[in-house]
């Protein structure tokens, strides 16, 4: 996926939403700043097929040799895939975050308040600021 | 660094740096009706030689365990306690260290930590251990939190009752403003009935915390339970008496997720309930939602083996409030006088001691047995411990009376099992002589005179 097309959290998740069967579905991963920040991953925990996730709350947790974060939603839905390989292969994450890093899918529900997102320009800015 | 008490001029400094005139001044802002306007109501101060005398006759009025025949258990047991434990525990490397805040400096106490660990971890079957908590009883109440905290369920916890009440009682007080419900099943003869406990546990059940063997020394049905339990997706948390492990299958074997345990019978001695140690293992999977310090082996830049605290990250000092627990410390004295027993004992000393405290319990049952006014409260198996009925229903009078006598003979029960008002538990260990125990069984079988005849 292209980094530029997708939307993005002040939490530095990103999510890419498709329509499909009139549903939106989000795919939601950790942006490559993010990843570059955290430092050696040793540990992930990730979201549940079936949980209820709410935008800005978190559904697991990403632990590197410094710090264990939050991974926050950035979408309110219905989790209906996981990338469960992800545990066991977690440069996956460093190496490619916008494609084969894919955390889960989440079946947005009423919106899925994903309007609260930046667009890649608007994430560009606060990186820069925060970096 | 001098003790210097507070002089006239130090008082003084102190004001004029605060500000006020007087200490009375000062403490204007306390409310006159909770200020006391008399001094206190104190002896008149003594000398080192009179305070010494003064404390040591106060202690003079202890009744221990040393110098009593004791058959008290529940939780607090008198074992044997070999003279290497405090030989090595009273080392001034040990015996002084505060925790390490910065622990990788303390390579010692990290390779206690580690070596307590291992013991730990072979004793119980399980995969990992941390390095300990404050007791029995809020190891029971992490082991229910890191239970909900694996499971993401937060509905309930079930206990039977035959888990020791003063356990319950902890769990209530974590759980209380949790939103998280305890829920207790009764007991049926002193044990739990696993079709009672199938009833209530649900798929918002987070653990099982089941006591084997129980608070009455009796053994559970636990394979059964413990198919039960996950059958439902919920743990199961054994709570196990460390010695019984020398002859009974381990935690690990009978299909616990976490086992926890009191660990004042590894070298601590009963101390009039405290400070005991808290055992807590878990199987591997579960290692992240562990409270508590774990030491981990790895090697220097040099590669010399040495010992690292592992984990951190989910410690209260980096994370707080999302910490794996922030009630919750390690007890390194204890957990080294633990090791150095173990590892004084080894695995054949330690089955010794089981056999020892099995066959000298079940010899006492069956003495005190032939008297008409004493028996078994349930004729279910047990272990060290085992409750007697008294059929006259005298219990406090008859132990008030032995322990007069010397003879510490049991632990009643109305104070928690109001239905059990006429019952009393018994724990028997590896100390008690032959001897210790006919004059145990013959004080309780005199009549109500003064003085026992053994």
């Amino acid at each position: 996926m292209n980094a530029e097309e997708l939307l993005y959290s002040k939490t530095h998740e990103w999510a890419h939403v498709t329509e499909r069967d009139g549903e939106k579905i989000a795919t939601i991963g950790i942006s490559a700043f993010a990843i570059e920040q955290l430092t050696d991953l040793v540990y992930m925990e990730l979201p549940q097929t079936g949980q209820a996730v709410t935008a800005g709350e978190s559904m697991g947790e990403v632990e590197s040799v410094k710090a264990v974060s939050d991974l926050y939603s950035p979408v309110t839905g219905e989790v209906i895939d996981v990338n469960t390989s992800l545990v066991d292969s977690l440069e996956t994450l460093g190496k490619d975050p916008y494609d084969a890093g894919w955390i889960a899918k989440i079946r947005l529900v009423d919106g899925g308040s994903i309007d609260e997102l930046m667009d890649f320009e608007a994430y560009q800015k606060q990186c820069s600021e925060d970096g | 660094m001098a003790y210097i008490y507070a002089t006239e001029n130090d008082r003084r400094e102190m004001l004029d740096a605060i500000g006020a005139a007087s200490i009375d001044e000062l403490l204007e802002q306390v409310p006159a009706d909770i200020r006391l306007d008399k001094a206190l109501d104190l002896p008149a101060a003594m000398g080192e030689l009179e305070l010494t005398q003064h404390l040591t006759a106060m202690a003079g009025r202890n009744q221990s365990s040393r110098e009593s025949i004791c058959f008290l258990g529940g939780g607090s047991y008198d074992h044997f306690i070999p003279a290497v434990v405090d030989t090595l525990a009273s080392r001034g490397e040990f015996y002084t260290s505060y925790t390490p805040y910065q622990p990788e400096v303390s390579q010692g106490n990290l390779q206690v930590m580690f070596e307590y660990q291992t013991l730990i971890c072979q004793l119980t079957g399980m995969d990992v251990s941390n390095a300990s908590l404050y007791d029995g009883g809020s190891s029971v109440a992490e082991a229910a939190l890191m239970s909900t905290s694996v499971t993401r369920r937060h509905g309930k916890v079930v206990v039977p009752a035959t888990l020791h009440p003063e356990y319950r009682q902890i769990l209530g007080t974590f759980l209380e403003n949790l939103g998280t419900k305890l829920v207790t099943v009764p007991m049926v003869n002193g044990r739990t009935s696993p079709a009672d406990l199938a009833e209530v546990i649900d798929d918002e059940t987070a653990c099982v915390i089941l006591q084997h063997p129980n608070f009455f020394g009796c053994l559970e049905s636990v394979e059964e339970i413990a198919e039960i339990t996950h059958q439902r997706g919920a743990l199961l948390v054994i709570a196990f008496d460390p010695i019984s492990l020398g002859r009974l299958k381990s935690p690990g074997e009978l299909g616990a997720d976490i086992a926890v345990a009191e660990g004042q019978s590894l070298g601590s001695p009963m101390a009039f309930g405290g400070p005991y140690l808290g055992i807590m293992a878990c199987q591997e999977s579960y290692v992240r939602r562990m409270p508590g310090r774990i030491a981990g082996e790895t090697v220097d830049r040099r590669g010399r083996r040495c010992w690292v605290l592992t984990l951190q990250t989910r410690e209260q000092h980096i994370r707080r409030e999302k910490a794996t627990s922030n009630i919750c410390t390690n007890q390194g004295l204890l957990a080294l006088r633990a090791s150095i027993y173990l590892a004084a004992m080894g695995p054949t000393g330690l089955q010794s001691v089981a056999d020892l405290c099995l066959r000298k319990a079940h010899f006492a049952a069956e003495l005190i047995q032939q008297s008409p006014r004493f028996d078994l409260a349930w004729a279910d198996p047990f272990f060290k411990e085992f409750v007697i009925r008294d059929a006259e229903d005298q219990v406090k009078p008859m132990l008030d009376r032995a322990r007069r006598n010397g003879i510490l003979a049991g632990l009643p029960l109305g104070r928690w099992y109001p239905e059990l008002d006429d019952c009393f538990l018994v724990s028997v260990t590896e100390q008690r002589t032959r001897d210790d125990i006919e004059r145990w069984c013959g004080c309780l079988s005199a009549n109500n005179h003064e003085v026992c005849h053994a």
